[in-house]
C-alpha cells in the first residue's frame, strides 16, 4: 500500500512540477495540483506504465485525486 | 535545414503516387520510413528500392482493428517510436450526391477521416511522452472549394482539417504540430482517371498552367515534418499552382 502511494505520489511530483508537500492524499489534480485535462491523460499513461496495469477510459475519467489514483492500481495491478 | 536524420515516419497509401514521392522525400532527408498501404508489391517494391530505414507494413484502412494495431506494428518494425504521421491515403467513389449509396458515402469516410483519426489518436500517445511529433494529413482542394460529384470526398477532405486543427490545439503543448497539406490537381492514378475534357477544363483554371506533382506534395509534408516547421500547427498548406487562394 505505502509503496503503491509513495510511487504514485513520485509520478505526480514529476509530472506536474509541484511540491511534494502538496500532494496529498485528497489533492485533486485539476483544482489542487494545477493539472489541465492533457495532464491528467499523462498521468494515467504514466501510471499504467509504472504499474504494469491497463486503465480503461471509464475507469480514468474518475481518477480525480491522488487517493484515487491510489486505490484503482492497489485494486487493478498486478 | 529540414534534416530528418533520427525521425521514424508512418506514412500510409505509399503504394499510391503521391504517398510514394512523400515516402521518399521523408528518407531522402534521412528519417526511417514505415510504408503502409493495401498493395503489397509495390510497397516490398518500394522499401526494396530505398533500401535501409525502410520497412512495407500492409494494413487495410477499412477494417478498424487493422487501424487501432498499425501504429504499434510500425514501431515495431522500425524498433523506434513513431515521430512523423503522415495520413496520405484516400480513395474516391464519385457520383452525383443523388445516387450516391450509403456505402459509397462511408467507404470514403471511413478511409480518408475516420482511419486518420483513429491512426492519429494512436500516434499521439507516444509523440506526447516523448514531447515531439507531426502529424500531417494530405487533404484536397476540394475540401475547401468543394467539388460537385464529390460529396463524399470533399467532406471527408474538410474533415481532415476540421480534424487536424482539433488536434493541434489539444496537443501544442507537448510539441507536436498537427497540420494538412491540400494538393490541388496532382498527377496520380486518381486523376488519371478523368477524361481528358475535364483535364483540359481543369488546367484552364491552373494560373500555372500545369499539373503539380508527388514530388510537390512531398516538399511540403517535409516542411511541415521539420524541426524548423516547430511553430506552424493546425494549418492547411495549400499547394496548387494558384488554382485556388485560400
Amino acid at each position: 500500500m505505502s509503496d503503491v502511494a509513495e510511487r504514485v505520489k513520485k509520478i505526480v511530483v514529476e509530472h506536474l512540477g509541484v511540491d511534494e508537500a502538496k500532494v496529498t492524499e485528497n489533492a485533486s489534480f485539476i483544482d489542487d495540483l494545477g493539472a489541465d485535462s492533457l495532464d491528467t491523460v499523462e498521468l494515467v499513461m504514466a501510471f499504467e506504465e509504472e504499474f504494469q496495469c491497463e486503465i480503461p477510459d471509464d475507469a480514468a475519467e474518475k481518477i480525480l485525486t491522488v487517493k484515487d489514483a491510489i486505490e484503482f492500481i492497489n485494486a487493478n495491478a498486478k | 535545414m529540414f534534416d530528418l536524420t533520427g525521425k521514424t515516419a508512418l506514412v500510409t497509401g505509399a503504394s499510391g503516387g503521391i504517398g510514394g514521392a512523400v515516402a521518399r522525400a521523408l528518407h531522402a532527408r534521412g528519417a526511417a520510413v514505415v510504408l503502409s498501404g493495401t498493395r503489397r508489391d509495390a510497397l516490398d517494391a518500394l522499401a526494396a528500392d530505398l533500401g535501409s530505414r525502410a520497412w512495407a507494413v500492409p494494413c487495410n484502412l477499412s477494417d478498424a482493428d487493422a487501424v487501432n494495431a498499425l501504429v504499434g506494428e510500425a514501431e515495431s518494425a522500425a524498433g523506434t517510436g513513431l515521430d512523423i504521421l503522415v495520413n496520405n491515403a484516400g480513395l474516391t467513389r464519385d457520383g452525383l450526391a443523388m445516387r450516391m449509396k450509403d456505402e459509397e458515402w462511408s467507404a470514403v469516410l471511413d478511409v480518408n477521416l475516420t482511419a486518420a483519426f483513429r491512426l492519429s489518436r494512436a500516434a499521439m500517445k507516444g509523440m506526447m511522452k516523448r514531447r515531439w511529433g507531426r502529424i500531417i494529413s494530405i487533404t484536397s482542394i476540394v475540401g475547401v472549394t468543394g467539388n460537385p460529384g464529390q460529396a463524399n470526398y470533399a467532406a471527408s477532405k474538410a474533415g481532415l482539417i476540421g480534424m487536424s486543427k482539433s488536434l493541434a490545439g489539444e496537443v501544442a503543448p507537448r510539441g507536436i504540430t498537427v497540420n494538412c497539406v491540400a494538393p490541388g490537381f496532382i498527377t496520380s492514378a486518381m486523376t488519371d482517371a478523368l477524361s481528358d475534357d475535364q483535364k483540359s477544363r481543369l488546367l484552364g483554371a491552373i494560373p500555372a498552367g500545369a499539373m503539380g506533382t508527388g514530388d510537390d506534395i512531398a516538399a511540403a509534408v517535409v516542411y511541415l515534418a521539420s524541426m524548423e516547421a516547430g511553430y506552424v500547427t493546425g494549418q492547411t498548406l495549400h499547394v496548387n499552382g494558384g488554382m485556388a487562394m485560400i
